[in-house]
């Protein structure tokens, strides 16, 4: 549905895009993660033609950006970081506004603005200026003014920043409902955002692609040994030296130990499960097993791992 | 022309949800009213002294009233028009929903089209509340109507050049006190770029004359249209959303 080939988007001499390439499948939400900078913005306004890149293609439903843009955007929904209200109108002035310049025939007007108040829960705040709407209402007509046209791809750039937790999570549902009959992409510097609401994962730092994945792959790549951690009840030596009998233990450390209460990592060798060996070496000792999980690295370690790894350096300056 | 017409319609309506249409009709309608006065007062006096014997030995109505009025209004407008285009494009800017319109299925002289068509809507209401003065006139006494109404076209073309390039000095900045200072200084420039003609010798003097703006108004209000002014208007006109629509696009290419 979306295609973007060698991308790269210079100001002057500083480059903001560099070489980016993607693809997105219908239907799919795609995760555009990355720090403050990073070159997210200026990716999607490349893809909604606000602005023209410097080299590369993107096709967007079918239609190069550059060469047929009318085609392109009549088949793309954009919410911008802040969403483009007009503060002196009402929410439904603002949306037969956009709904003509999007194109909407006027026969099909009142049920597309309809359906789209109804689809964002806007419709009580039909007749109020969004000048005084709440941050969340302005968030989601916004939201509203995308769809109004019924667009194959969605484009939302950080939906869920500056909304209080209740709206995130009612902005995530509503992107994850919206999800099918649109391909979606969406920026976010969070990252539980990532892997609550999201397919596939583009991560971007300093205008690079740096991975792209499905979070859970991300997370599992960049696990080395495999590492799980326990709570034992038990005297914190015997238990190491239980544990450290197991076949295929590489490494034993204990924590947190409070007398006989203690926690353990265990990195086992990769590509074995030492769960069931560990739980009965422990049970079969005599002591008392509290918990037993594995350790994943967390999205947010994955994310500094692979923005950090690139120049060290570079960073401490920044 | 369905989405000219849509912007256009949003830019009229929002200068009516401001105040910005009712201040400046408001204004207007005082300021011209006060000269309307002036100008009345000034006429009857010398219809008076010359029904004494002495003062003019003619009195005509369209040259002596109407003429001397509508050149006034022309200096309210360089006031006014400022005020009416110095939003267009910086408070789209400012806001973001300039992102809107970009990414909209519309092109960029959709946009130009729509606002101009926009400020010169709001500017014809402007001009329409003289007519409720000159048509006094026409209660009271029997003027010409023709020249009037080849001033208004006049008028009209008038307003529409600066309106243009009002459009383009909004498109050039997000500061809508920076766009509407600087098209007051343009509008001005514009208006007294002759007195300065003579100093350069002849043929600067002529240059200088042709592309003052108000030079070219004075036959639409003696009642001549002549083709000489209407391409100098509607060349500015057309120069100016050409500038725009090179603004706006340059805007986009630097991000």
């Amino acid at each position: 549905m979306i295609e973007v080939q060698h991308l790269t988007k210079r100001y002057g001499t500083f480059t903001a895009v560099d070489d980016v390439s993607f693809k997105v499948e219908r239907g799919e939400i795609l995760g555009f993660l990355g720090p403050n900078g990073a070159g997210k913005t200026t990716t999607m306004r490349v893809l909604t033609g606000y602005i023209p890149a410097t080299a590369g293609r993107a096709i967007v439903a079918g239609h190069d950006v550059f060469d047929k843009p009318l085609d392109a955007k009549r088949r793309t929904g954009y919410l911008p970081e802040t969403p483009p209200l007009y503060p002196d109108m009402t929410v439904l002035e603002y949306l037969t506004f956009v709904a003509k310049i999007k194109g909407v025939a006027p026969k099909e007007r009142k049920t597309r603005i309809d359906q789209v108040m109804r689809k964002t829960y806007v419709g009580d705040m039909a007749n109020r200026a969004c000048g005084k709407l709440s941050k969340g209402y302005r968030q989601r007509v916004g939201l509203a003014q995308a769809l109004i046209h019924n667009p194959d791809v969605l484009i939302l750039d950080e939906p869920t920043a500056g909304l209080d937790p209740k709206q995130i999570i009612e902005t995530r549902r509503l992107v994850k409902e919206l999800a099918g009959d649109h391909t979606i992409v969406l920026s976010t510097h969070i990252l539980p955002e990532v892997a609550q609401t999201c397919q596939r994962v583009v991560i971007i730092n300093k205008g690079k692609v740096v991975a792209v994945d499905t979070p859970a792959n991300l997370t599992a790549r960049l696990r080395g040994s495999e590492t799980l951690l326990l709570q034992v009840d038990g005297d914190p030596v015997q238990v190491t030296a239980a544990l450290q009998r197991v076949p295929g233990v590489v490494r034993v450390q204990a924590a947190d130990a409070h007398d006989h209460l203690a926690s353990y990592e265990i990195d086992s060798e990769r590509g074995r499960d030492l769960r069931r060996d560990l739980a009965r070496a422990v049970v079969g000792s005599g002591f008392g097993l509290l918990e037993l999980r594995p350790m994943r690295m967390s999205l947010e370690e994955v994310f500094l791992s692979l923005t950090t790894e690139e120049s060290p350096v570079e960073e401490a300056h920044a | 022309m369905r989405n000219v017409m849509a912007i256009a319609g949003r830019e009229l309506r929002s200068y009516f949800a401001s105040p910005i249409a009712y201040v400046v009709i408001g204004f207007f309608a005082l300021v011209f009213g006060q000269m309307y006065v002036g100008v009345m007062t000034w006429f009857v006096q010398q219809g008076t002294q010359m029904g004494m014997g002495m003062g003019p030995q003619s009195l005509n109505v369209n040259q002596q009233m109407i003429r001397p009025l509508l050149l006034n209004m022309t200096v309210v407008f360089l006031f006014l028009l400022p005020l009416i285009t110095m939003r267009t494009y910086s408070e789209e800017k400012r806001s973001g929903t300039m992102e809107l319109l970009l990414t909209s299925p519309i092109t960029d002289l959709e946009i130009i089209l729509g606002k101009f068509l926009g400020a010169l809507a709001l500017y014809s209401v402007m001009l329409a509340v003289t007519v409720i003065h000159f048509g006094l006139l026409f209660w009271f006494g029997r003027p010409e109507w023709k020249p009037l109404a080849t001033a208004y076209l006049g008028l009209l073309l008038f307003g529409a050049s600066f309106i243009s390039i009002g459009l383009f000095i909004s498109s050039l900045t997000r500061n809508q006190i920076v766009a509407g200072a600087a098209t007051f200084a343009v509008f001005l420039l514009l208006w007294i770029i002759d007195w300065i003609g003579s100093a350069f010798g002849p043929t600067a003097e002529s240059v200088f004359k042709y592309l003052s703006m108000t030079g070219h108004l004075d036959d639409f209000i003696k009642g001549v249209i002549d083709t000489k002014h209407l391409v100098y208007y509607v060349s500015f006109i057309i120069f100016g959303l050409f500038l725009t629509a090179r603004s706006v696009d340059t805007e986009r290419w630097r991000g």
